[in-house]
């Protein structure tokens, strides 16, 4: 029998368009900042991708007082109709430039590209189309009879769906009459930036929105800035308690989404192939940099066996490889301190007795990469079951009985989301009722749609992006 | 006949449906508007508040499991037994808050009403707040609001029976459980809601009511893992405390309903949904369709 390797199929890394350098976005002027500048790196190869200035305290101050100016002389009081067309011009502008987007989140971040193509810049277009409609229509939300802007919002994301996230925080701010000051990731700030220019082409007022990339610091001076009066959080669950605490007494508002830790549960009556397939998507969509990922197999007993050695069947077929190539299912870790922190907590489940299994999987020479990894022999207590590890590392436990599946799945600090795989129906809406997370996902795992409330409860974060839902947290009502 | 002497009632806390006094064997007086001795109330301590979350924890799979509509049943129970006891929290509201007669009964009668706005509630909250949403994909999609677990109330100050009644319905009816603190100088009448709601079919560690100081307990409170979220009305809004409160929240991303800036809010006004929907989270479901 003859082998048929795949060929490679590269996307044209020249459509990204990437410039040597990029600014920062104030006052709808790009610019230089006085603090100096930062690297962006392609973690597929490690090479350099681009100079980003880096904004510091200053630029904070400048960006905090156009965004106020903004929203009180224009914004706020726009018709909101004229608003709402302002969103569905940059989602029509998001579609043409999707290609080139992806091309770039794809270098930036490391995620393969069939997935930023097919996954993050539809959703970012769906986004903004999304609360384009909402923005006349606030009074018929539900939120209260005279909802209001809280005025700038001060807004924190994270480099695991870069442009997406941008995207869930402004489109929502926008569309409630609120103007923006954005902080990507420093590791991931390029898209957020070719967005920052699709406002500028799409006529939006200076000053709507403004985007400055950096680090920590950058971040703690948005949040921190008295100016700011909504903040807006997608990250780690410590620095959201951080930011909490930075915000006591301020009166500022405050949503955060954080991490988590979930339970993808299946039992002995789930369709085993759809599982299969749901529990990869659920850990390794995305290099298993997800905050909702189905990081914790939870099987019936009875199936267990079956059930791994079709899922490590299904592992051996991932392709690992350059994030460009429309073949690969498994992409980069996104940073080399993120690649420290998986191997870091891989070692903790080899040291606390769990056994490791990868697939045979030759890793590029450059660059950070981990290969598709599941843990066995896991108990509640391990570390790598009770802690975020943000990569593509799966730890598998088992149950006998629902109460079990249950209370196994709601044993973390975390509850975020969770996945329920069964063909019995009832059982479905017994467990959804029962699982303490705010994303449900029955027979599938990790859909996203801005019509879709997403959020956690407990120390995942509180406050919902997406949907009717999501609009409250930009309002005063 | 010679002149009766009153029985007089010991005031104590409501921890998982019993009345203990506080572990610590403290006790302080409680006096009148114009500074008259009332009554001794128990002093509420640090193991108080932790055995309260405890109950309120231990209460909360049943009473989350419970049927919406039984819960607006049994709110709706609380306005009866309230009603059939309006003259004694009357005259507890006129003491504490040294109202005349008449106000303090306009006070009690309100609080009944409270309870019957909340009772309605109950079965309508997941409709207005819950939504079936159209997402691009073969799939059904729904949201619901599910109660977030254990609310810490710190009550307001002034308002004893009204406020108190228009912090913890909100809290219950969707739901979740609560620890009370009590406004701590006009804490009569809360002791007297605790006995209404011990005989009104609420399960025990439903609703746990202390008495004592909001800033000795609160701090506990707030930094309480196990609490889920935490109403600070009964803090100063803008002081110190109400800050470390917050801060101290922070440790498990909880759940802050800050104190209102300026005077205590108009209890008497419609309350809105807010109340309701701080202590809720929407859980979002998804299936697939097809054959």
């Amino acid at each position: 029998m003859s082998t048929w390797d795949y060929a490679p199929a590269p996307e044209s890394r020249s459509v990204a368009r990437l410039r040597t350098s990029y600014g920062m976005f104030v006052g709808g002027e790009f610019g230089d900042s006085q603090s100096g500048s930062f690297k962006t790196v392609n973690p597929a190869t490690e090479e350099v991708l681009a100079e980003v200035a880096e904004a510091g305290p200053a630029d904070v101050d400048r960006a905090v007082a156009v965004a106020g100016r903004a929203q009180q002389r224009v914004w706020g009081p726009m018709p909101p109709a004229e608003r709402g067309k302002y969103l569905f011009r940059i989602a029509r502008m998001v579609q043409e430039r999707a290609r080139e987007l992806a091309v770039l989140e794809s270098l930036d971040n490391g995620k393969p590209i069939r997935e930023s193509r097919d996954v993050d810049i539809p959703l970012v277009a769906a986004h903004f189309f999304y609360y384009a409609g909402w923005a006349d229509k606030l009074a018929y939300a539900g939120v209260g009879p005279d909802p209001r802007p809280l005025g700038v919002a001060g807004q924190v994301i994270p480099w695991n769906f870069p442009l997406l996230m941008a995207a869930w925080k402004l489109a929502p701010a926008l569309a409630t009459g609120n103007t923006c000051v954005l902080k990507p990731a420093e590791t991931t700030p390029l898209t957020a930036l070719v967005l920052a220019e699709i406002c500028q082409q799409a006529g939006l007022p200076a000053g709507v929105v403004n985007v400055l990339p950096g680090a920590g610091d950058t971040g703690r001076a948005v949040v921190t800035h008295p100016g700011v009066h909504k903040v807006a959080f997608t990250g780690s669950t410590e620095v959201g308690k951080e930011i909490a605490r930075a915000l006591a007494g301020t009166g500022k508002k405050l949503t955060l989404e954080l991490g988590g830790k979930a339970a993808n549960i299946v039992f002995d009556d789930a369709p085993v192939d759809q599982a299969v397939e749901g529990i990869v998507n659920g850990i390794f969509f995305n290099q298993g940099h997800v905050c909702c990922a189905g990081s914790r197999l939870l099987v019936q007993e009875s199936i267990a066996e079956e059930l791994l050695d079709k899922l490590k069947l299904r592992l051996a077929t991932l392709r690992l490889g350059d994030p460009l190539d429309k073949n690969t299912d498994i992409g980069a870790i996104n940073s080399a301190a993120q690649l420290a922190k998986i191997r870091e907590l891989s070692d903790v489940g080899d040291a606390e007795g769990a056994q490791r299994w990868s697939p045979p999987c030759e890793l590029p020479e450059h660059g950070y990469w981990f290969p598709p990894t599941l843990f066995t022999g896991v108990s509640q207590a391990h570390r790598i079951a009770r802690e975020e590890i943000f990569g593509p590392v799966l730890s598998v436990l088992t149950f006998r009985t629902p109460d079990e599946a249950v209370a196994k799945a709601n044993n973390t600090p975390y509850g975020l989301s969770a996945g329920v795989w069964t063909d019995k129906g009832s059982r479905i809406l017994w467990m959804a009722q029962r699982l303490r997370a705010g994303v449900v996902w029955a027979n599938t795992f990790n859909r996203f749609d801005p019509a879709s409330p997403f959020g956690g409860f407990k120390e995942s974060g509180f406050g919902r992006e997406g949907g009717r839902q999501g609009l409250e947290a930009y309002l005063d009502v | 006949m010679s002149e009766r002497l009153d029985i007089h009632k010991t005031y104590k806390l409501y921890i998982g449906g019993r009345f203990p006094r506080s572990e610590s064997g403290r006790s302080y007086a409680v006096t009148d508007a114009e500074g008259r001795f009332l009554a001794n109330a128990a002093q509420a301590s640090r193991k108080d508040a932790r055995d309260a979350v405890v109950a309120a924890r231990a209460a909360f799979p049943k009473w989350t499991a419970a049927a919406a509509y039984n819960r607006g049943q049994i709110l709706y129970r609380v306005a009866e037994l309230l009603e059939g006891r309006r003259s004694q929290f009357a005259a507890e509201v006129a003491a504490g808050e040294g109202l005349p007669a008449e106000r303090a009964d306009e006070q009690v009668a309100r609080s009944i009403d409270r309870w019957v706005w909340y009772a309605g509630w109950a079965d309508k909250i997941a409709q207005v707040l819950g939504s079936a949403n159209a997402v691009a994909g073969p799939y059904f999609n729904f949201s619901v609001p599910e109660p977030t677990g254990v609310v810490a109330v710190l009550a307001p100050q002034r308002s004893s029976l009204l406020g108190l009644v228009s912090v913890v319905a909100p809290v219950i009816v969707g739901g979740s459980t609560a620890v009370v603190v009590a406004a701590e100088d006009r804490p009569l009448p809360a002791v007297t809601l605790a006995e209404v709601l011990a005989t009104s079919d609420l399960p025990a560690g439903v609703v746990n009511i202390l008495t004592g100081s909001a800033a000795e307990l609160g701090p506990w409170l707030a930094a309480h893992m196990d609490v889920n979220a935490i109403d600070l009305g009964g803090v100063e809004a803008g002081s110190d405390m109400h800050t470390d409160l917050e801060r101290r929240a922070a440790d498990n991303v909880k759940r802050v309903v800050r104190a209102p800036l300026g005077d205590e809010p108009d209890w008497a006004a419609e309350p809105g949904l807010r109340r309701m929907s701080a202590y809720l989270e929407t859980k979002t479901v998804w299936h697939p369709m097809g054959v």
